[in-house]
């Protein structure tokens, strides 16, 4: 496999007999720096993330009358964006496989279907989000109960909207550096990486926002 | 796998040769560390001139200052400092010292300069990603600096900037509009930098430690820088997330920090729904591991300079890199005692006690190795050595208040006055300055290819270090009698005879302060007129003194350092030396 050796592990350039002295560096960790450096961030980041769910518990748990304002509609069109977007992850999954095997058509093309799946969810919950507006949802007001209910919302799901956009070009210009053999399987992998954590996170959100505020029979 | 040999030559990076790309978007470490320390040498001394005003304020209100009157007609009519103006100062003293001053020379600053040569790599492991940190975080002290120069002044919450004083908007105070939305631009921006900074150095010293490079052979400030490096990831991000809170609360309507029924001079505010507590929880989860991020690569630096000048090995290498291990876990365990005073359940504050109890353990056995080390040594007193032996001594004097303050029924007595003050100057600033200033008159030689003066250098140290204690050891016992901290006056009878201590401790200030400028002279004079300096001057066996002094822009000049040696290999005279390179492929040292 190539895709252990990006530009950046400068520390490889070593001769490599003498093996036991070595004790250090990319040989025991075969990381390359930019995975590291990803998972590194993924990390930075699900704790950034975490930071706003522990505000938004914090400030629900203390709230009496936290409104639960999702009707059938809403969750069904929450559980279609979920959908797309664990979909845009399978294609991710065959996108980072087929660069691995270096079918470079294959791996852009997968790379465009991710793409397109963030593009739908975006529009999804952009619809979504001026719904609510209409319905008179603000960050410091709405018409149901605690005004905070606005404002949680907009933060936690804008935040995570803001991953998904930023992704979605990222994605692209992984998929066109890569279509023109600039990048590395590696660097399609490390994408894969950040699409996956941007999902995962819509897993926490789906249920802490949408189904726990779930209008109640 | 096979392929990387052919790879790996792209990384061979040639150094640039104009102007701008050398000195000012480089994207080589070295220059960037002298960036991050020649900014928070400007921040030191923009904080200690404001120091010097707050405590003048204190003790002499009405005096007029020079000029002060025409720089903030508002804050300081006339050259007389009001008493907004004073927690204006303080605020942005405080801000200034624990983010562009401790976070940032320390780890940033002398971290980036030394880290990858420590480790024998050419440069950290993203060299762009490690400029953009750079001038991220210059924005982010621009906007701070900003501050100072908008109508209303810097903002009076302090640098904590609690809501719902920091969340109220401008009619709660002066500095509360345009300065705190600055404020918190400036942090949410230092977080960036301060992230995209730390990931750097964790990918480079797992990845690009050269060969031989065991994680336990790297030098004790390598340990430092990567251990801080993991609590500013874990910490900066949630202070980020505070701070993006807190900018919509300000500008978005939202009410995140602000309770319903809040009333700003007398009109009642359209919030609800959102506690303080919230912003002291993310803020603490942060400040706590912060402390830490300040004072670890100190204990780093003085590990590293007390064995190379006591001419001994560190007494229990594996022991300091637990200790600074676990000192780092149980960071994130305390951040609660900071707000004892908040208001909290007793059982919460029992389960925030001990833990900060428990930190003692490690940071006594730390100390301990210090003095160990320097037993028996053949010690060298040179001003880098006096620097770290002085920082053993204000962190233990400091450390000793923690342990009162670590106990919610002192706490609750102690934590809204002068002792506070006094332990957090002493154990976090003054200690975290000097682990800096013992790894400048350690590191200057190679970093600027001359030799500070040794003179000046005691001067220095000596008049610092009785200064210091003059000016933050009578903070503690007028805390013990009860005086506040943060008031801008203090004009009741009750606290009369307390003021000639402060009188004391200004005038120690004033004195303390003018001394730095003997360092400015010293660090700026030696750059152009100081001795050259040697390839090894300090006969220190780590990998950045087998390099010339300033290095060549790959560090090692095209070839690969190889590592045999632990990195404090020092024993009795053996052929005329008494130390043994990290590269000497020999065996260790005698010792007797």
């Amino acid at each position: 496999m190539s895709h252990s050796s990006g530009p950046l592990s400068a520390a490889t350039v070593h001769d490599g007999h003498d093996a036991p002295l070595w004790g250090g560096a990319a040989l025991p960790y075969a990381v390359p720096s930019k995975k590291l450096g990803m998972w590194l961030f993924i990390v930075s980041d699900a704790i950034t993330f975490s930071a706003v769910i522990f505000a938004y518990g914090y400030l629900r748990l203390a709230s009496a009358d936290w409104p639960r304002p999702f009707g059938t509609p809403s969750i069904v069109n929450a559980t279609v964006m979920t959908f797309v977007l664990l979909s845009s992850s399978v294609a991710m999954v065959l996108g980072v496989r087929a660069s691995a095997l270096g079918k470079v058509s294959g791996a852009v093309g997968w790379l465009l279907a991710t793409a397109l799946g963030g593009v739908i969810f975006d529009i999804l919950h952009i619809r979504e989000w001026l719904g609510l507006i209409g319905e008179g949802v603000r960050p410091f007001q709405n018409p149901w109960g605690t005004p905070m209910f606005g404002a949680a919302f907009f933060t936690m799901t804008g935040l995570h909207m803001l991953h998904v956009t930023i992704g979605v070009i990222y994605l692209l210009i992984v998929a066109v550096g890569f279509g023109r053999r600039k990048f590395s399987a590696v660097d399609v992998e490390v994408s894969g990486l950040y699409w996956h954590f941007v999902d995962l996170v819509w897993m926490f959100i789906f249920p802490l926002v949408y189904l726990l505020s779930a209008k109640t029979a | 796998m096979e392929n990387m040999p052919t790879e790996v030559h792209q990384h061979h990076h040639t150094a640039p040769t104009g102007f701008i790309r050398k000195y000012i978007f480089s994207v080589d470490h070295k220059v960037i560390g002298k960036q991050y320390y020649f900014l928070a040498i400007f921040s030191v001394f923009v904080g200690m001139v404001l120091s010097w005003l707050v405590r003048i304020h204190l003790v002499w209100p009405s005096l007029h200052i020079w000029g002060l009157g025409a720089f903030s007609p508002t804050g300081a009519p006339g050259g007389v400092i009001t008493d907004a103006y004073y927690l204006s100062l303080l605020t942005i003293h405080g801000t200034l010292m624990v983010f562009f001053v401790l976070t940032t020379a320390p780890q940033a600053g002398f971290g980036n300069y030394a880290l990858p040569i420590q480790i024998g790599a050419e440069d950290m492991a993203f060299p762009v990603l490690n400029m953009l940190s750079f001038w991220v975080t210059f924005l982010a002290l621009c906007s701070l600096v900003l501050t100072l120069f908008v109508k209303d002044g810097p903002p009076i919450s302090g640098w904590t900037a609690y809501p719902p004083l920091s969340a109220a908007g401008s009619d709660a105070g002066p500095g509360l509009g345009m300065g705190q939305n600055l404020w918190a631009v400036s942090i949410a921006l230092f977080c960036i930098g301060s992230l995209l900074g730390a990931l750097n150095f964790i990918v480079t010293t797992v990845d690009l430690r050269c060969k031989g490079m065991t994680l336990m052979r790297m030098p004790l400030t390598c340990w430092a820088w990567l251990i801080t490096a993991i609590l500013s990831l874990l910490s900066f991000a949630v202070l980020f997330a505070a701070c993006v809170l807190l900018i919509l609360d300000r500008n978005a309507g939202t009410s995140f920090f602000l309770p319903a029924g809040l009333l700003v001079n007398g009109k009642l505010q359209n919030h609800s729904g959102g506690s303080p507590l919230l912003w002291q929880h993310l803020f603490w989860f942060f400040g706590h591991p912060e402390v830490y991020i300040a004072i670890v690569p100190g204990f780093g630096v003085i590990s590293h300079v007390l064995s190379v000048f006591s001419r001994k090995p560190v007494l229990g290498y594996k022991l300091v890199v637990g200790c600074l291990l676990s000192i780092g876990f149980l960071s994130f365990t305390v951040w609660g005692h900071h707000m004892f005073l908040s208001g909290m359940s007793p059982y919460s504050g029992f389960l925030f006690s001990v833990p900060t109890l428990i930190i003692t353990i490690p940071a006594t056995i730390i100390s301990l190795i210090w003095l160990g080390t320097v037993y028996g040594g053949r010690l060298r007193f040179t001003t880098s050595m006096m620097f770290a032996l002085g920082f053993v001594s204000v962190f233990v004097t400091g450390g000793l208040g923690g342990m009162f303050l670590a106990q919610p029924s002192l706490d609750i007595f102690l934590h809204g006055t002068y002792f506070v003050v006094g332990h957090f100057h002493m154990v976090m600033g003054v200690a975290a300055i000097f682990g800096m200033f013992a790894g400048t008159y350690f590191w200057y030689p190679k970093m600027f290819g001359r030799m500070l003066n040794e003179t000046l250098g005691h001067i220095h140290f000596w008049i610092t270090f009785v200064g210091v204690y003059c000016i933050f050891l009578p903070m503690h016992f007028i805390g013990l009698e009860g005086m506040p901290r943060r008031y801008s006056g203090f004009v009741e009878d009750s606290m009369q005879h307390l003021m000639p201590v402060h009188t004391f401790m200004t005038v120690a200030a004033l004195i303390t302060g003018a001394t730095q400028f003997i360092f400015f002279f010293n660090l700026f004079w030696s750059m152009y007129k100081g001795p050259k300096a040697t390839e090894n001057p300090w006969e220190s066996t780590t990998l950045e003194w087998t390099v010339p002094s300033p290095p060549p822009f790959d560090n090692f000049g095209g070839k690969v350092p190889v590592v045999y040696q632990d990195a404090y290999e020092y024993g009795d005279v053996k052929n005329g030396k008494d130390y043994v390179m990290q590269t000497d492929p020999a065996g260790q040292p005698a010792r007797s």
